[in-house]
Order: structure tokens, then sequence, then C-alpha cells
């Protein structure tokens, strides 16, 4: 290494020429790398379109918006699934982020550093649980227990998904809002106490503000993984295609967009019907998180102009 | 610098123990030596049949040590939609193949060829704490399709019905529906109340109904535990109640029982014509009784 910076070395010219070409090579490398993510995308969507618009040919309107799914005799109702996404995803949100949350203002603000030191990487281990053995627990342990205590018909309800959704999704939450309130600067926080600010008046009032826009994301990203979590939701939701009718339906089975999907896919014929309608809901399920994308960063950009505008 | 041969350190542990746990496992005994002439055969499908599938291996081993045998589950429907796209070298199937999967397979060049290798009772289960021990096919019919809210309708205790079934992938399912829910009838459109629980395993179904004392579900014979209680089926109301066994089967008074298939791509060749030869010969067609299904010899 060193010797590169010694003048006059006799391989200089050659050993820069060879540099220079291989920085041409190497910066093209990774630029094709970058575009390939955005082909890849793009890829994916026209196969999502093109298989899935097979299906609008094959299947009239009025059958999609029934409340009846049953593939085999050509029941095709997305509605039920549609819900049943939306509702286990709600559930989980109502659990994870307030828990989140808290975890992420007590790591932040309050633990002590010896403390944040075994919190952080405790959490990011239950990021890395394998979603197979959460559906296990929740099976084994979660489903008959909650039967019992809530006195339901069954405990393979979208409640117990939510829970282990909400489980799924709150490392994420925790870990990104912890680095947002972390990146607020010491001084904000000092400046609140000097004019006599109590710490929680602190936190609420201007660290948990001045990181809106990280803990917003934090927000989105774990709504995004609980929408498209599949195998927990396929082993405890009971995967009954139920119409969602408001918030008690959280106390009876459901059945995802991504459990039917992962069940059902391993049967049809390719090219048939329900293959293509199966990539409809595919198609569906990838718009609902794109828009949850959208909307994540134009709260973020938002967030980011008001803040600029009250510092200028 | 010290920092770096710790490092280093720690990278060669790491590789150490990986490659440990990479050395391949001492040659097992059983196995034939590698340069023997080997053959291979693929199952998939039904998961009513895996555990006789296995057991068939298991004792195959013996018959024909050459032969290797990989066996998967999933599904009838999963098997027969390998069979068509060429990744499975036989399907096992609890229903027959679908007209549209055959016109499906020619369109691919692949020739379903049917075998009928063992018969299966359905057995309709609850949980143990559950008094009621003898239902009809029409109260089963109704229960199923949303008829019956609650136990007490049928002679049980003040619970509410839960309905579990396999998910529509299964030939079990597709056999229930026919056979049980539209009662035989081809005319009949009836279909799976709603809020039937559909469950990804035979041991997601049996799990539930152990657990659950406002559970009813149906399973093959073959999969069902002591730890849930199996119905018998009284052919009209107050007739006294047939349970499903082999005997009850074979002389065909048990009335929900089907054939057991397995579908290969034109007439089976080589080790799989061997394999399924010896599974319909008298050795195979014992572990087929011990299993509890119903053997296809007279």
């Amino acid at each position: 290494m060193d010797n590169l910076l010694i003048p006059g070395s006799r391989h200089q010219t050659a050993k820069t020429r060879f540099t220079q070409a291989a920085e041409i090579v190497i910066s093209a490398i990774i630029k094709a790398m970058g575009y390939s993510a955005i082909v890849f995308v793009i890829m994916i969507f026209v196969y999502l379109m093109t298989e899935g618009f097979a299906a609008v040919g094959e299947v009239p309107l009025s059958v999609f918006l029934s409340e009846r799914w049953y593939p085999v005799e050509g029941f095709y109702g997305i509605l039920p699934l549609i819900g049943g996404s939306l509702l286990v995803t709600v559930g989980a949100t109502l659990f994870s982020v307030p828990i989140g949350l808290a975890t992420a203002i007590y790591i932040a603000e309050i633990a002590p550093r010896w403390m944040r030191e075994i919190l952080k990487p405790v959490i990011e281990i239950l990021a890395g649980l394998p979603s197979v053995v959460l559906g296990f627990i929740g099976i084994i342990a979660l489903a008959p227990q909650l039967r019992k205590l809530l006195d339901m018909p069954t405990g393979l309800t979208a409640l117990a998904g939510s829970i282990l959704l909400g489980l799924i999704a709150i490392p994420t939450i925790v870990s990104v809002s912890e680095d947002a309130l972390d990146g607020v600067p010491k001084s904000y926080r000092d400046a609140a106490l000097a004019i006599g600010a109590t710490k929680w008046q602190a936190i609420w009032r201007v660290s948990l503000p001045a990181a809106r826009s990280g803990v917003l994301t934090a927000i989105m990203l774990g709504i995004g993984r609980s929408i498209g979590e599949t195998m927990t939701v396929m082993m405890v939701t009971g995967n009954a295609p139920v119409m969602v009718r408001g918030l008690q339906s959280l106390f009876m089975p459901t059945r995802t967009m991504t459990a039917t999907i992962a069940a059902e896919m391993g049967e049809v014929a390719q090219g048939s019907t329900h293959y293509h309608v199966l990539f409809m809901i595919g198609l569906i399920l990838f718009l609902i998180s794109l828009i949850v994308n959208i909307t994540a960063s134009a709260m973020v950009f938002r967030v980011k102009k008001r803040a600029e505008r009250i510092l200028s | 610098m010290m920092i770096k041969y710790r490092q280093v350190v720690s990278v060669l542990i790491l590789l150490g123990i990986f490659a440990v746990s990479c050395r391949p496992q001492p040659p097992n005994a059983d196995l034939p030596p590698i340069d023997s002439p080997q053959a291979h055969i693929e199952i998939k499908g039904s998961d009513t049949m895996v555990n006789l599938a296995l057991a068939w291996t298991e004792a195959y081993q013996d018959v024909d040590p050459s032969v290797t045998i990989s066996i998967t589950g999933g599904g009838s429907g999963t098997g027969i939609a390998s069979l068509l796209n060429n990744t499975t070298d036989m399907a096992n199937a609890s229903r027959r193949i679908r007209q549209e999967e055959i016109n499906q397979a020619l369109s691919l060049g692949i020739d379903p060829h049917e075998i009928v290798i063992a018969s299966d009772a359905v057995a309709v289960i609850v949980n143990p704490s559950n008094p009621v021990d003898s239902l009809t096919l029409q109260q089963i019919s109704d229960i199923f399709q949303g008829k019956h809210e609650n136990w007490q309708e049928l002679g049980g205790e003040d619970r509410p019905i839960v309905r579990v079934s396999r998910e529509s992938n299964s030939g079990t399912h597709m056999y229930f529906l026919e056979m049980v829910l539209r009662l035989g009838d081809p005319q009949n459109r009836s279909l799976f109340h709603p809020n039937t629980l559909l469950l990804p395993s035979s041991e997601g179904i049996i799990a539930e109904v152990r657990d659950n004392p406002n559970a009813i579900g149906y399973d093959g014979l073959g999969y069902v535990t002591p730890e849930v209680k199996v119905l018998g089926i009284q052919p009209s109301p107050g007739t006294p109640a047939i349970f499903p066994s082999s005997e009850t089967v074979f002389d065909g008074t048990y009335p929900i029982a089907r054939d057991l298939y397995a579908y290969t791509n034109g007439e089976p060749e080589g080790a799989v014509k061997a394999l399924i030869e010896w599974i319909l010969s008298e050795p195979g067609q014992h572990i087929v009784r011990e299993l509890g299904f119903v053997t296809v010899l007279q």
C-alpha cells in the first residue's frame, strides 16, 4: 500500500493507468448493479401485471367484488381476503406501535448505557426469529390460551395473527425509531431541561417531534413488514375467508391475501383462471405496499419541509 | 495490530467450527456403496398418504437397497401439479385426477397413468370431552354447511360449533365436499360455511380438535391419533352407528371411504414399476393394514 505514495516510483505510471482502468470498470459494474435493482422491480411488476390482468378478462368484476372465496368452484370474491389482510395488519399495528415506540424511547432517552448495550442486541435477535417458529409457538401456546382467556369458540383468530405479527414488527419499529431519537442533537434536550422542562416534557415535546420523520418511517416499515408476512398468519389465523365487519372480526378466524397465495399456488395448474386470480391478488398486495411506502416517504418529505421552515 | 490479530483468530475459529459441522456423516452401514448402480424415485402428493409412503419406503430398503426414494407431502393437488410440471416420478393422490388436470397434462405432453394402491376411511373427529358419539351423514353435512351453530342442537353441550377442514388443495377436502357435504349428489351445489377453518396440514387439524372442545373435523383414518374421538356414522336416524375400520370399509357398511391413487407419467417403468408391483403385493399391502388403511387385495 505504502509504495503507491512514494513519488518517482518506477511503476507509478503503469500503476496509475491500471488503477484508472480498474476504476472505470468497477464504477461501471456498480452502476449496473444499481440500475439492475430498478430493472428487477419493473420486471416483477410487468410480470405481475401480465399474469394478473389475464384474470380480469376471465372473471367478471361482480364475482371479484362478491363475498365468497372458494376458487375450486369458481367463487373468486377477493373482498374477504383484502379485509383479512387489512384487519390483521391494523391489529398488529395497534399492538406493535405503542410497545415499539415506548421501547425505543426507553432505550434512547432513559436507559443507562449498560442497559442499552444489552437491550439493543436482544431486540435485534427477536428480528431474526424465523416466522415459522413464531407460527409454531402460536399454534401450540398462544391460540389455546387466547381461546380460554377470552372464551372464544377457537383461538385460531385474526387476534392471534395480529399479536404474532406485532412481535415481528416490533424490532423494526424499535431499531429504526431508536436511531432517529438517537440522532436528535443533545443540545435540544439540554436546552429544554435548562428552561425548566421535566424529563418527560423534554421527551414528549422536544425529542419525539424532532425525530418525527424517522419515527413515522419506522411505523410504516413495521406496517409493511406485517402486511407481507405469510407463514405465521397461515398457521394461526384459521384461514377462513370470512367477510370482515369492523373490529369485532379480530376475534374471528380470517384469511389473508398472503396466506391464500401461499396455500393455493402449489396446487393450481399454470395458466388457469385460479392461477391468474392468485397473481391478481399478488398485484393488489404489491400495490398496497407501494402505497404504504409512498405515504411514508411523502410524510417524511412534508415533515422535513416544515422543519426547514421553522429553522430558517 | 492486536485487534487485527484477534479478528483473524476469531474468523479462523468460526471457519473451523464450520468445517467440522460440514464434515460428512460417517457412511451408514445400511446404504449401498457409492459405486453400485442406483435409482432415485421422487414421490410427492397427498398428506393423507405420507405416512404410508414413508413406511413403504423404509420396508423397500430391504427389498432393493439400490433404490433411494424421497417423499414430499403438500396435498393431492400439489402432487398432481408436480407430475404435470415433471418434477416428480410418482404423484400420490387421495382423490381422482380431475378432467381439467388431465387436459392440462395432455397439453404439456404428460400422460397420467392411474393405479389404485390402497383404500382409506375418512373419520369424522371431535374433542374427547364432547359427549356426542355418533351423527348421521345428513347431520354432518348440515354442520359443515353452517345449518347448526351449537352442539346443543345435536345432543351435546351448550357450546359453539367450530368447523375444521383441510385446505382445498387436499384430496380429502374434495372427497368430503362431494360425498359428505353434498351427500354424493352431483346436482347439489352446497359449500362449506365460510367460517370453516382451513388448516394447511393434517397435523393442524388433529392439534385443533385435540385442544378445542368446540371443534369438529375430519381426516384420513390413518392420521387419527388416540387423543381425538372418532364419531360413528348412522346410516339413518336411530340406527346403530358404524365406526370406521378395515372391516367396515371392506364390507362397505362404513359410508365414507375412498380409494387412494398413485399417478405416473405413462405406464410405470424400471424402478418405479418394481416399486409399485411390490406395493401391490402382499408385503406392501401388509403395511397398508398395519397403518389403519384398507388393502386393495381381496
